[in-house]
């Protein structure tokens, strides 16, 4: 069965990068530019693994990952932070919210590719 | 005239060696080794003032005219001092504790300060010694022309009295007013007097051991010759001999002088019990011989010889020169020590109660008062001088020396004796009033005057002998020595009538007045003198309640101590509450704890305010008014220092919230431009790896791809075009391009620019471009990148639902206003600030700029329009977001910085 990801990203090119590697990949990918339909996007598609920006229009990536965390339904479900902001602070705000991985803007294609495979999961 | 030469010299070689005694005696004072000048046997022989010419000359006189009448003169002050010695102590008690300077002050004093009293008992007291002084000299002169012309006649030389006038104001002037404290011990004066003391003393009995020894030929002879002169009897009846025990006694507590030997220059109060027995001895020294050298003179001289010289004509006649020098000098003593303390005593009363106030109350400018108060004071004090023993030598003169020695003398202890019932009340009782001391006192006064007083001149303008005998417009009754017809001695007539209206008067008024604050404290300050315990009578009447005086404690010590100080207080009276009785030592004591907060004047102010005595002294206000001063301006400058500091701190804490700001914007800055090139970085990286990475890339994919990384590069390049700019322009080192154009062209250009360019918005453009036509001469491409940046913000940030933006176009004189308004909600308040700041959005939250920009925009309208010579700003109020583009028309002179 194929990995649906729920990619959440405002940056049109970065958004067509991201979602070229991981169709080609096999996967299933669901993109949303904004904060504030995220929730409802995850109900809708279910996915296996959320890409999440944290600088975002309407809320921040950061605020939707408290906020999927605090949904028993969704408490569970692996959140890949991809974001340009670097800073240890919030690389330390997302770890606080339980973000399974944290990644910075220029990341590797290799390397986002294998985090999205180990958090989907066998 | 040899004698008479001879007489001057002695004179005047008596007269240095008293001067270098009080001046070696000062000098010693001065160098803290006086301590033998305040034994008590000095202060015995100062007492001694009391003997005057009348004692030494006059005493012999008297006794031979009215037999043992002169006795009373001894046994009055020698009851004073054996049986009433306790009353001595309680003056000078007082005197030390109120720092009293006279007689006069003392019952002003007690009787609340009045000036009015004070007043009157110093003119009383100068009237009623003028005809002393003018006795003494009238002694001086008829013993010089008695020694010199060997005849007896009266009148002498009225050149000898003035010489001796003068002489003993030169003495008193120079020793009496080195000090201006009057509280200031004259010791100099004083060990004068107690050398003239032993001089007079062994002068008189000198001569009396040569009349019992020498001429009537021993002890029995003497005695017998006494009984043969029919002196050894009272003249009148047991009234007269009373009254005048009672004068004498009356005279030694009122006199001037001997209030100023006896209580103010007192140096320790248990001289008083050497005094107290050794004065009556000197007294019993000087008296002893008097009987029998009158009894010789009225045997042996011959008839008419005047008996108030005898002393002096007894040993002349008997050629005994030498004995008969030391019984002048011995007369000579008498009457100049007399003559100096009387006029010490009566010019500290006339320049402190009379020229002082005086001066005080016309003085217009309080300013300079210490400086100029000595002077006058000073200046003061030695014209008294001058003036009382001025007026001795008048009323010397107008008399003409013709009343008898002994009755000048007890018409002056008459009018001093009117103090007395004032003075003895002040001591002893408490309810004695100051409107009941001034009754009793003028009463007296006037009495003593019209009875004896005035009738002692004899026929004069004063008081015609027809008046004296017929009454004032013959009213019969009125007669002046015979009073509603109680005739009889003269004297004791007198005395009865002003000594009983004068008394009889203190207390009725007493009775019938009541005291006032300052009044009832002076009471118990003074009858309660020993044992300061509270009067309940001084306090219990109202005044001062307790709850008033802590009431005001609390507003000047803060209410903690002040409430601590009264438990205290209330606890030391033995009272179980918080509110101690406000007994003089309370109020005492809490006043001297305001003053270490207030000052010493203003707290003896207020607190005589809150206890009812609201008479406050001239000095008093001065003092006060000078503290207040002080502390007005030294209360303003701290004011002053501390609206300095409130505005210093209020200007730190602005700079400090500007750095904090600044430095968050500095970290958002950097914050910001990482995340602005980490994503065109992170497109191009992503990218660039799938070109490399994928072999089997389509061809329009992988067209497109390059070009998204070629775009992103673009986009990066911008980005650092942006902050290299930037840079430029806060540097001013920006070049421009100075060119000639139309307003209305650079903004038809940027609008097409900026609203051509992508972005979701649409945005209406509202402009009246007639009135855009403006030349200009300025950089129009960067004056056109400012516009594109306003006109873009506004699509990007415009909440309105049909965006819109109004651009208006305002010219001055040599200045053009461009006016972006758009219909939105506008920048809020606080941001207002920092919006030209750099990457101003990055620090508002964590969402992104949906529109995309760094936030450099306005930051580098500011620098560009401060390089043109312009300025840009918000616009509050107007409705949505607007910014106002000033600038200058011609923009050369300025860019040419």
């Amino acid at each position: 069965m194929a990995t649906t990801v729920l990619l959440i990203e405002d940056e049109p090119n970065i958004k067509e990068a991201v979602s070229f590697i991981l169709e080609r990949d096999g996967c299933t990918v669901h993109s949303l530019a904004d904060g504030a339909t995220a929730l409802a996007a995850v109900a809708r598609h279910t996915p296996d693994v959320v890409i999440l920006d944290i600088m975002l229009p309407g809320q921040s990536g950061l605020e939707v990952l408290r906020r999927l965390r605090a949904d028993p339904a969704t408490a569970g479900l692996p959140v890949l932070m991809l974001t340009a902001k670097g800073q240890a602070r919030d690389r330390a705000e997302a770890e606080a919210l339980g973000v399974d991985r944290f990644m910075t803007k220029p990341f590797s294609n290799r390397e986002v590719l294998a985090a999205v495979r180990e958090l989907a999961g066998p | 005239m040899a004698v008479a030469d001879l007489l001057v010299a002695v004179c005047i070689l008596y007269a240095a060696l008293l001067f270098a005694v009080a001046w070696f005696a000062e000098r010693r004072a001065r160098r803290g080794r006086g301590g033998w000048l305040r034994s008590p046997v000095v202060y015995t022989l100062t007492l001694s003032v009391y003997c005057t010419a009348w004692t030494f000359y006059g005493a012999v006189g008297f006794a031979a005219r009215s037999g043992l009448d002169y006795l009373t003169i001894y046994l009055g002050p020698t009851l004073v001092f054996l049986a009433w010695w306790w009353l001595l102590r309680k003056l000078v008690r007082i005197g030390r504790s109120q720092r009293l300077t006279s007689i006069a002050d003392l019952v002003s004093s007690r009787f609340g300060k009045s000036d009015l009293l004070a007043v009157l008992v110093t003119v009383l007291a100068v009237i009623g010694t003028t005809p002393y002084i003018a006795l003494q000299l009238q002694s001086i002169t008829l013993s010089f022309a008695a020694f010199a012309h060997t005849g007896p006649e009266a009148g002498g030389r009225p050149g000898t009295a003035i010489w001796v006038a003068a002489g003993l104001a030169v003495f008193t002037i120079l020793f009496g007013t080195r000090s201006l404290d009057a509280n200031h011990r004259h010791h100099g004066v004083m060990i004068a007097i107690a050398l003239e003391a032993v001089v007079k003393l062994a002068a008189l009995v000198a001569v009396g051991v040569f009349v019992v020894w020498g001429l009537s030929g021993g002890l029995g002879p003497a005695l017998d010759a006494i009984d043969a002169a029919g002196i050894a009897a009272p003249s009148g009846g047991g009234g007269r001999w009373l009254a005048l025990i009672f004068l004498a006694a009356a005279a030694v507590l009122t006199l001037p002088r001997m209030f100023q030997v006896t209580v103010v220059e007192n140096a320790d109060e248990r001289h008083l019990a050497t005094a107290a027995w050794a004065f009556p001895l000197y007294l019993l020294g000087i008296s002893l011989f008097v009987l029998p050298i009158a009894a010789a003179g009225l045997a042996l001289l011959p008839q008419g010889s005047n008996p108030d010289l005898f002393v002096l004509t007894l040993p002349l006649a008997a050629d005994r020169d030498g004995l008969a020098l030391f019984a002048f000098l011995g007369g000579f003593s008498s009457a100049t020590s007399m003559i100096v303390v009387a006029a010490l005593a009566l010019s500290i009363m006339v320049s402190n109660h009379i020229v002082v106030p005086l001066w005080l109350r016309f003085r217009r400018d309080p300013a300079t008062v210490a400086g100029d108060l000595r002077t006058v004071v000073l200046r003061a004090r030695r014209s008294a001088i001058a003036g009382v023993l001025m007026l001795g030598y008048g009323y010397y003169v107008y008399t003409d020396g013709t009343a008898a020695l002994a009755s000048i003398g007890l018409i002056s202890f008459a009018g001093v004796a009117q103090i007395l019932p004032a003075l003895l009340g002040a001591v002893y009782w408490r309810g004695a009033t100051r409107a009941g001391a001034i009754a009793g006192l003028a009463a007296g006064f006037a009495l003593w005057g019209y009875t004896l007083f005035l009738p002692s001149f004899g026929d004069s303008l004063l008081m015609p002998a027809g008046v004296i005998a017929e009454g004032p417009f013959g009213i019969a009754w009125l007669r002046a020595q015979n009073l509603l017809g109680t005739g009889g001695d003269p004297l004791v007539h007198a005395l009865v009538w002003s000594l009983g209206a004068n008394a009889l008067l203190f207390a009725g008024v007493s009775l019938v007045t009541r005291q006032d604050g300052l009044e009832r404290l002076q009471a118990s300050q003074f009858v309660d003198v020993f044992d300061r315990a509270p009067g309940p009578v001084a306090w219990s009447g109202g005044g001062a309640a307790a709850w008033d005086l802590l009431v005001m404690s609390q507003r000047i010590l803060g209410p903690e101590a002040a409430q601590a100080l009264f438990r205290r207080a209330a606890r030391g009276q033995g009272l179980s509450g918080d509110l101690p009785d406000p007994t003089p030592d309370f109020v005492e004591m809490l006043e001297r704890e305001l003053a270490g907060s207030v000052g010493a004047a203003a707290a003896h102010a207020m607190i005589r305010q809150l206890t009812g005595a609201a008479a406050v002294s001239v000095e008093e206000l001065i003092a006060v008014a000078g503290e207040t001063r002080e502390i007005m301006a030294y209360s303003s400058r701290l004011e002053e220092k501390s609206r300095e500091l409130a505005r210093t701190a209020e200007e730190l804490r602005a700079a400090n919230e500007k750095l904090t700001q600044i430095s968050r914007q500095k970290d958002a800055f950097l914050s910001q431009i990482s995340h602005e090139l980490r994503t065109p970085m992170a497109s191009i990286r992503a990218f660039s790896e799938i070109l490399r990475d994928t072999d089997d890339l389509a061809a329009a994919e992988l067209t497109r791809f390059a070009a998204l990384i070629h775009d992103e590069t673009l986009r990066l390049t911008r980005l650092l075009d942006d902050l290299l700019d930037l840079s430029v322009l806060e540097n001013g080192r920006v070049s421009l391009n100075i060119e000639a154009g139309n307003l209305g062209d650079v903004i038809e250009s940027a609008v097409g620019t900026a609203v051509l360019a992508p972005g979701r918005q649409t945005l209406a453009i509202r402009r009246d471009t007639m009135r855009e036509t403006v030349p200009i001469e300025t950089d129009c491409g960067r004056l056109r990148q400012v516009f594109i940046n306003l006109i873009t913000n506004a699509r990007k940030y415009c909440d309105a639902e049909r965006p819109e933006l109004r651009i208006r176009v305002t010219a001055h004189r040599g200045m053009v206003d461009i006016d972006f308004i758009d219909n939105g909600s506008g920048v809020p308040a606080a941001q207002r600030a920092l919006i030209f700041e750099k990457f101003a959005r990055a620090i508002e939250a964590e969402t992104a700029d949906a529109a995309g920009g760094a936030g450099l925009g306005l930051a580098i309208c500011r620098e560009v329009m401060r390089s043109l010579g312009g300025s840009i700003g918000y616009l509050p109020g107007v409705g949505g977001a607007a910014f106002r583009v000033r600038l200058p028309r011609r923009s050369a002179a300025i860019a040419a910085q």
